[in-house]
């Protein structure tokens, strides 16, 4: 007996099928490392910011509430891994694990305020709370650090055997690793029936809690995942790093993450990805060539960007036409 | 998403990748990070100018190699410093770092310095604790404590027998509170109160409102170069000055770099400090009329005569190790004695931290420009924090 | 009390640099972040005219407005207008993109450094009353010129919104701007305007506020978050409703950083915290109007 299954569910089957450059795409990143050594380092914190991104992704593109704080958990999860590997065991991948679940923590509590009100007000709670954690990492400088940022966090080896060196290789390496495993989650997460009722609630949230889906709910464990992830980037950020500093709850890291989500494209998990490549290594090339009035040169660019279409940038057949 | 797109792009992004560096090695580089853009952005600006300076009066070649100067901006973010550090260490392979124009900037680099055998001389930032990062740090700006006891030793025999504290809430700030009171205190005097100011802050107000409020004999107060300013303004015009209150604390507040433009609220005003633009040397005044000269009338400050005597440390190095680097590069640069715009200094061999002397300066109008006027000097200070 | 009378010059000064970031959140669903780089064009204008040409201090504050009104006019027309139409997500990045621009363009032409006010001599004083706690009050002269000068502005705003033409068009528009239109009333215009007007009294609040808040290339993006925390609170659809979260925010900033100077900052964020929790709509919302 043949199991017919409906034009609907064909066309979500459609879009979770993997692409045929993905694979390539994923196998030239984790082997970035080695065919480019000299930028190991830059690919590291790509990989770090682009996991960011793709967590701010789960939350902006799929649910649709706009984030200007989520460098709290970022952040939360970085002093956490940090802290762990300082006090308790440098072992990466455990620290790694700790970060995770403190930022999925975190998210969890924080998920209960971004409930209500409009964009304005969801942007202001979220900006609020990191903000309230940056002072709060500030006061309580005796655990961490204060303003000179929690010092001497030596990590052990990856799997106990692969060191950090100072190329920097075995970081981008563990840094790509994690991006990966944590995106084919999220890819799993977004392309399920689970995925499905997010978008319809970005969509329409009033016509999904009609059809009785039930949204706070959906939103709650959206937002705690993003966390999560976010929480592991923070963890890479401050082991492959080796400490970790008050600015990672910085407005600037929330802005910055969500520019390059924009300009990627929102709502497709590789915006943040290719967001986060274009915008690091656009920011290192012309910081080499006007170290001081780059952000000139960055904010021509996102106007232009947005004059011109956002959807145009990564289709560069398409920036002849008007 | 296109295929054909990303196959471009990876190509692409592959081919940038190898066009990797090849660099020839008979140049002596040195790697200059500093806080181009946001808030320190001055402090970027004068050290830059500075060793570029530097650079023009004293020729770009040392020990028959070419000097390259790479400037790189790191937005005073700590991990983009250790990421561009890293970077200068590994792929541009420099023989030295410098820079730093904050303490979180200098104490994340520095395990790179120890790992790479790089010396990194530390221009800007003045927590004393940053020099015992990494036994390849050299100092040439200075600390916040030596600035502090100059005038927790100048206040008592001055009339000056209570104290309120007032510092911006972060590691040198809260190095200037400590060795002030630890001082002020020892001398016989009594801090009746210290209040930290938050880094972001728009509005003194509520602070000088209560200093005002407890009625010492002075305020004392660190902030960061920007900030000292509007400190200043709201001083004045809170009355503070005729409610018997004076003004003390460490140069920051009267930075040269801004001091011109504070306008008559400024006189009068004691600190003490390593540098000023008055400085009544030969020395000095060459400095100072070459730096005007290169940068339209910018007066150097302090921040401009740690990147000048960081790269006089550099390019003496340089000569007697032939432009070597690593462990000989760092044995040439301890203990050396050289005379600084500043005055004497010598970089402690010991420390590797900067010895100088620090000077009791007050404002005054000269020649219709304000500057911190000289009047009294403490000599040879050696870091306090250090001599624990 | 002085601490009262310095909170309430403090807000007023925030409201008259948000009230036009209000109103034009509300009336052109537009997220301008680069409203901070107005004010800060108004706040070197100032500088700059008082240090080079020597123009007297209360020549330039009207000098501030009208040249940054006609800038905001100006981009309003070439820039904005295409980018009503785009999602909330590209307005944020636009005008991020024209924020950074602003302030590296400064940055170059006048230099990092902060730059420093020389006020006019009558406003330089202070008068005290009352000596003793809590009612002693010191009023520095130019905190009180604040507050005339904001207090004036907020009448004549609110007169014109209730009493005039001009605002019922503009009060219409913000409620619906296409049966507004379909009445006739050409919305364009009206969008323009508010946006110059906007933009003019954000440059008159840089100007005014250079003085007690700092004026530096990184201003604009220092105090979006102030900016923004008072539209938040205050809700788009009144000005009463911004001034009062102004003047709460203001009040509470000083107070708390007098009381618990360790808490300092923390305090603001916990009361915007606790407010949009409490009310997500912001506190003073209309009956009936947009969210």
């Amino acid at each position: 007996m043949k199991s017919v299954t409906s034009l609907a569910q064909q066309s979500v089957l459609r879009t979770s099928r993997m692409k045929v450059w993905e694979p390539v795409f994923w196998l030239l990143a984790l082997a970035s490392p080695w065919l480019a050594q000299q930028h190991a380092l830059i690919i590291n914190e790509i990989a770090i910011v682009a996991l960011f991104a793709v967590s701010l992704d789960l939350v902006l593109g799929y649910t649709g509430i706009v984030s200007l704080g989520h460098a709290a958990f970022l952040g939360f999860g970085a002093y956490a891994a940090a802290l762990f590997a300082k006090w308790v065991m440098p072992d990466p991948l455990v620290g790694l694990l700790v970060g995770t679940l403190a930022a999925t923590v975190l998210g969890a509590v924080c998920s209960t305020t971004i409930l209500r009100g409009s964009d304005l007000t969801r942007l202001m709670v979220t900006l609020g709370m990191a903000l309230i954690l940056y002072e709060l990492a500030n006061k309580l400088d005796g655990l961490t650090g204060g303003s000179d940022g929690l010092q001497g966090v030596v990590m052990g080896p990856v799997l106990g055997r692969y060191e950090f060196d100072l190329m920097g290789q075995v970081a981008a390496w563990y840094s790509l690793s994690v991006l990966f495993v944590c995106f084919m989650l999220a890819r799993r997460l977004v392309h399920s029936p689970f995925g499905a009722t997010l978008m319809a609630v970005r969509d329409n949230r009033l016509r999904a809690m009609a059809i009785g889906i039930p949204v706070h709910a959906r939103l709650a464990v959206v937002y705690t995942t993003a966390a999560g992830v976010a929480g592991a980037a923070g963890a890479l950020m401050a082991q492959t790093t080796g400490f970790a500093s008050l600015d990672v709850f910085a407005l600037d890291r929330s802005a910055d993450v969500m520019l390059m989500l924009v300009i990627g494209g929102v709502g497709w998990l590789y915006g943040g990805v290719a967001g986060a490549i274009v915008f690091k290594l656009m920011h290192d090339v012309i910081s080499s060539i006007t170290p001081q009035y780059w952000t000139f040169w960055m904010g021509l660019f996102l106007v232009v960007l947005v004059m011109v279409g956002r959807e145009r940038l990564l289709k560069p057949w398409t920036w002849g036409r008007t | 998403m296109d295929k054909r797109f990303f196959i471009r792009a990876v190509a692409s992004a592959a081919m940038v990748a190898c066009v990797g560096s090849a660099m020839a090695q008979d140049k002596f580089k040195i790697g200059l990070i500093l806080p181009m853009t946001g808030p320190f952005a001055s402090t970027g600006k004068q050290i830059e100018a500075a060793a570029r300076l530097y650079i023009a009066q004293n020729g770009d070649t040392v020990a028959g190699k070419k000097v390259e100067l790479i400037v790189k901006d790191d937005t005073s973010a700590p991990d983009v410093t250790k990421r561009i550090a890293q970077e200068m260490v590994v792929n541009d392979k420099v023989n030295v770092l410098a820079g730093f124009g904050l303490t979180p900037l200098a104490l994340a680099t520095a395990p790179i310095a120890t790992q790479s055998k790089t010396p990194l001389v530390v221009m800007a930032a003045a927590t004393s604790s940053i020099t015992e990062a990494s036994p390849y740090i050299i100092r040439t700006s200075f600390t916040l404590p030596q600035a502090a006891v100059g005038i927790a030793d100048w206040a008592p025999n001055n009339g000056i027998k209570k104290v309120v504290s007032l510092v911006a809430d972060y590691g040198p700030g809260i190095d200037a509170e400590k060795y002030f009171k630890d001082r002020f205190t020892f001398n016989g005097g009594q801090v009746i109160e210290t209040l930290r100011v938050p880094m972001r802050n728009p509005d003194f107000a509520p602070f000088l409102q209560k200093v005002r409020d407890l009625k010492p004999d002075a305020l004392y107060v660190f902030v960061p170069s920007g900030a000292g300013a509007a400190l200043m303004k709201q001083f004045a015009e809170r009355g503070m000055d005729k409610a018997g209150i004076r003004l003390i604390g460490t140069g920051d507040i009267t930075d040269d770099d801004i001091l011109n433009s504070m306008g008559d609220v400024a006189l009068g005003v004691v600190t003490s400090h390593h540098y000023s633009t008055s400085h009544n040397s030969p020395a000095n005044k060459k400095f100072v009329a070459a730096f005007e000269k290169a940068n339209a009338g910018l007066r150097p400050n302090f921040m401009a005569v740690g990147g000048y005597d960081g790269m006089r440390v550099i390019y003496e190095a340089a000569k007697a190790t032939k432009g070597g680097s690593g462990e000989a590069l760092l044995t040439a640069m301890k203990g050396q004695i050289f005379e600084s715009p500043r005055g004497p200094m010598f970089i402690d061999a010991q420390t590797r931290d900067v010895v100088h002397n620090i000077y009791i300066r007050k404002v005054e109008r000269v020649n219709g420009q304000l500057y911190n006027q000289e009047f009294s000097t403490l000599k040879d200070v050696k870091d306090p924090g250090k001599s624990k | 009390m002085t601490i009262l009378f310095d909170g309430i010059a403090y807000g007023m000064l925030l409201f008259i640099l948000a009230v036009g970031l209000s109103v034009t959140m509300g009336l052109m669903n537009f997220i301008n972040l680069a409203h901070g780089a107005f004010a800060m064009a108004g706040g070197y204008l100032t500088v700059v005219l008082m240090q080079r040409y020597e123009v007297p201090f209360l020549v330039c504050l009207p000098l501030a407005f009208v040249a940054t009104a006609l800038l905001g006019a100006l981009l309003e027309r070439t820039l904005y207008r295409p980018m009503y139409r785009k999602p909330h997500l590209d307005q944020v990045l636009f005008s991020i993109g024209l924020a950074f621009m602003a302030v590296a363009s400064v940055d170059y032409f006048v230099g990092s450094q902060q730059q420093i006010m020389q006020l006019p001599e009558w406003l330089k004083g202070r008068t005290e009353l009352w000596d003793g706690q809590p009612w002693a009050l010191g009023m520095g002269h130019y905190r009180l010129f604040i507050i005339a000068v904001c207090a004036a502005l907020t009448v004549g705003l609110q007169y014109v919104l209730s009493a005039t033409r001009f605002g019922s068009r503009l009060r219409a528009s913000v409620d619906d701007p296409r049966v507004a239109s379909g009445l006739g009333i050409n919305v364009n215009v009206v969008f323009a305007a508010t946006f110059a007007v906007g933009s003019g009294l954000a440059g008159l609040g840089g100007a005014l506020g250079a003085e007690v808040l700092g004026l530096d290339p990184t201003f604009p993006l220092k105090f979006m978050v102030y900016f923004l925390i008072v539209v938040a609170v205050g809700g788009t659809s009144s000005i009463t409703g911004p001034l009062l979260a102004a003047l709460l925010l203001g009040v509470a900033d000083v107070a708390g950083k007098y009381y618990v100077p360790k808490l300092g900052a923390f305090i603001v964020y916990s009361l915007m915290l606790a407010i949009l929790i409490w009310r997500p709509q912001g506190l003073f919302v209309r009956q009936g109007g947009k969210s």
